[in-house]
């Protein structure tokens, strides 16, 4: 077999799951979200700002997948559908943290987001702390995903 | 560059200047009125609350009553109205108020009266509507609803539940007594819901009928009309119709208002400056000829307002120092540059007492790392240009919100500059562009490296960024401990903490740990691997020793300064937050080449270009927004936590001045 199908494996684990993950917290922030605009419209923007937050995990899933794409071959053309299996199971390795980390932070932080939201709808002067809390949680998406662009990119 | 110093004042006045001062302080607005407690029994505060509810009340109507007149008019605003700020007000009219004010309150209650009439013209015109459908089904009927009784014969009209057949019902008359030749049965109208009949019988069988019929739940109609129903219907609907055009006429009368929208917002904005004046006036002391107002002026400001005063009325006006131990309100003041910040700064807590105002060193630290974290040319000048034109095209512009576009308009000033270093115009636009209509790549050169192509370089450089910013926090910790001339306390918890990282840091870049990172292997001198190996040594050793130097127990001094001294992974954990400036530099760049890529498989065409161009225009859009939303969190997660959590913990009140706070229109100082 052909180590792509593992290459390529690991590029829809960290495109698929990370992508999963944060349609789950982007969810889940969106149903306070939309609770507070029900009560204030004028809070539109500030809600919004923070129901986007866990949106950025699916970002960095695709930033991997894209980065292990490149690296392939599989855009632009010179791709070696010969690659060894051990090659295409090292860029599956690759992939993983950012897939795993992605796909569960992106839920903690979708809860943090909802129960920031919480805050803006009492306090919506206290916006600036309401934020730093989910942003707290993409610390260890960040984390993961430095290790799985430094690993992809040292391939 | 800092927080203003502050001072108390107190004015001393004749009790017939009252109104006159108040509106001079509110207009001047650089006085927080305070509650100070009394010092003599001649001394009373005035019970002002009735006036300032009233105030209230009335500012409420005419706010209601734009409310009403946004519904039926609406203003016209354009997609950038919220930028443009409250309008200057007519002072000449502003000026009048005082006498116009009842007027324009009386076309507030008209206003609201009218919007009643509708809304009850309204409800009236659902109401018949909705009799005349409840008496649909009996259209066909061409006698009066309430026809009962006619010579010997009796009718009955009602209703039995579900679709019925003559037969049915017939069916269940048959054995009630009367012979079933003499009545009539006669269907009126059969739906799956009910059915209308008729019965004609002879008086003597109706009692007997009836009975038999609720049998199966028949009901006389809910209302006896006196009039065939056809006609009826018609004359409700006519009913119905008059109610909506009177509806449709009092809207217009109510449009025809739309003229004292200025005057509203004026008189609004005028009982709102009237209960503010009452609610600073229940604040001060006052006996039986004169009052006291005492409060927290800017130090700038204190001789101006002092000579102001004294020029206009008849006052004793005293500054003193804020006591010890007493919190003054804080206001901040920067520079043009700093001043953007202004925000950031309040929205994690303004400084508390002693504290120095990190601002605009912040300032600073925010706009390079938002640069940094957004890196691309074209991005960072379409923010810069935004901005800009936005600021220069609404002079009237709230303050807050034009201090937040100048910081953006910096940060993209910033994001050009990282950009043009990292060679990202709108990710590799030129590149693609390039390649697929001119068969020839060309790549914009980058000033200095192309992220992607090294990461681990921009990696190494994110770190020590992180690392200058966080000595930088830890430095102004050091300044403010020898302000107050703790020596001890900076020796102990700055200066040991400098020894041990700086020390700790030497070690690790020759090590083999650093070598591939950095690519190449740093040797240092023997003497320099020593003495760092020396400063860690004494470093440590000075913080478990001297750290909890307050404790008299001799183990558990040493043991809370070993926890201390754990402290040092906090520090690794803090240098490694800052790689989400590498993360966010690379999101950005690789998103933007995502779309340029997906646009340009569509080929080079008429079609290929035109879907080009969209997914170009879209696609950057969005990529725009998402990372510009992500710059700025984690922008200011790094200075609230890396930065600040070294040396500054907020927790400051701020100055609220006695001014004239209005919704609608902005005041110009006389």
């Amino acid at each position: 077999m052909s180590g792509v199908v593992f290459a390529l494996l690991g590029v829809a684990i960290a495109a698929g799951l990370a992508g999963t993950g944060s349609a789950m917290g982007v969810g889940i922030a969106g149903q306070a979200a939309a609770g507070v605009v029900t009560e204030d419209p004028n809070k539109f923007a500030k809600v919004l700002l923070l129901q986007l937050l866990p949106g950025t995990q699916g970002i960095y899933g695709l930033l991997v997948g894209f980065i292990a794409l490149s690296k392939i071959g599989l855009l632009g053309g010179g791709i070696n559908w010969d690659m060894p299996v051990a090659e295409g199971l090292l860029y599956l390795m690759g992939c993983l943290p950012i897939g795993i980390v992605g796909l569960l932070s992106a839920i903690a932080q979708g809860k943090t987001s909802a129960a920031s939201i919480g805050i803006v709808a009492r306090k919506p002067e206290q916006f600036g702390k309401a934020m730093l809390f989910p942003a707290m949680v993409e610390t260890y998406a960040i984390l993961a995903l430095l290790v799985s662009i430094l690993a992809i990119n040292a391939l | 560059m800092a927080v203003l110093q502050m001072q108390k004042i107190g004015i001393c006045a004749l009790k017939r200047d009252r109104p006159a001062i108040l509106e001079f302080l509110q207009a001047a607005g650089v006085v927080e009125v305070t509650q100070e407690e009394a010092e003599s029994g001649a001394f009373a505060r005035a019970d002002m609350l009735e006036e300032r509810q009233l105030a209230e009340a009335r500012a409420a109507q005419a706010d209601r009553a734009l409310e009403v007149l946004d519904e039926y008019a609406p203003e016209e605003t354009s997609l950038f109205s919220g930028l443009a700020g409250r309008p200057p007000a007519d002072m000449e009219k502003f000026g009048r108020m005082e006498e116009n004010a009842g007027k324009i309150l009386e076309d507030a209650d008209q206003i609201l009266a009218l919007q009643k009439e509708i809304a009850e013209k309204r409800t009236a015109a659902a109401r018949l509507e909705t009799e005349a459908e409840s008496l649909t089904p009996w259209l066909s009927l061409d006698i009066p609803l309430a026809c009962r009784e006619q010579g010997r014969i009796t009718i009955l009209l009602g209703t039995v539940p579900g679709e019925q057949s003559s037969e049915g019902i017939a069916a269940a008359l048959a054995g009630c007594g009367p012979d079933p030749e003499r009545v009539v049965l006669e269907i009126v109208h059969a739906d799956a819901d009910q059915t209308c009949i008729g019965l004609v019988c002879l008086r003597e069988d109706a009692l007997a009928l009836e009975e038999a019929l609720r049998g199966i739940g028949f009901a006389r109609p809910a209302k006896s009309i006196d009039e065939v129903p056809a006609a009826y219907v018609r004359g409700l609907k006519e009913a119905g119709k008059k109610r909506e055009e009177e509806a449709a006429a009092a809207e217009n009368r109510l449009r025809a208002h739309v003229n004292s929208r200025e005057n509203l917002k004026l008189a609004s904005d005028y009982y709102r400056l009237c209960a503010q004046k009452d609610e600073a006036l229940s604040q001060l002391w006052q006996s039986e000829k004169t009052f006291l107002v005492t409060g927290y002026i800017p130090a700038r400001e204190s001789a101006r307002l002092g000579e102001r005063l004294s020029a206009r009325f008849d006052v004793f006006y005293e500054v003193s120092e804020i006591p010890e131990g007493e919190e003054a309100p804080v206001l901040l003041s920067n520079g043009h540059f700093a001043s953007a910040a202004e925000g950031i700064t309040a929205s994690y807590g303004l400084p508390a007492g002693g504290e120095i105002d990190p601002t605009a060193i912040m300032s600073v630290c925010y706009v390079f790392f938002f640069g940094m974290m957004l890196s691309d040319a074209a991005y960072g000048l379409i923010i810069f240009l935004a901005c800009f034109l936005a600021i220069r095209k609404f002079p009237d512009m709230e303050e807050n919100l034009r201090k937040s576009l100048r910081l953006f308009m910096y940060c993209g000033v910033s994001t050009l500059v990282w950009g043009v270093l990292f060679g990202g115009w709108f990710g590799d636009v030129v590149d693609i562009v390039s390649q697929t209509w001119f068969g020839k790549r060309v790549t914009v050169p980058a000033l200095w490296f192309i992220p992607l192509n090294d990461p681990m370089r921009l990696l190494i450089v994110s770190l020590f960024l992180g690392a200058v910013h966080l000595f930088l926090g830890l430095g102004i910790k050091g300044y403010l401990l020898l302000r107050d001339r703790k020596y001890m306390d900076f020796f102990c918890s700055v200066a040991l903490w400098y020894l041990l990282l700086f020390s700790l840091i030497l070690m690790l870049i020759p090590s083999s740990l650093f070598a591939p990172m950095l690519g190449v292997q740093v040797v240092f001198p023997a003497f320099v691997n020593a003495a760092a190996r020396w400063g860690a040594v004494l470093g440590a050793a000075g913080i478990v020793i001297f750290s909890a130097r307050d404790k008299k127990n001799p183990i558990l001094r040493l043991a809370l300064g070993a926890y201390d001294l754990y402290g040092v992974s906090s520090w690794l954990s803090d240098a490694l937050s800052y790689s989400r400036l590498l993360a966010l530099g690379l999101a950005t760049g690789v998103i933007a080449s995502v779309i340029n890529q997906m646009g340009s498989m569509a080929g080079t065409g008429i079609l290929g270009t035109l879907i080009f161009i969209v997914v170009f225009c879209f696609g950057h859009l969005f990529n725009l927004a998402i990372n510009l939303l992500g710059a700025y969190v984690h922008t200011c997660r790094l200075q609230y936590v890396e930065f600040f959590g070294k040396f500054y913990e907020g927790g400051g009140r701020a100055f609220e001045p006695f001014k004239r706070s209005t919704k609608y229109v902005k005041i110009k100082e006389e």
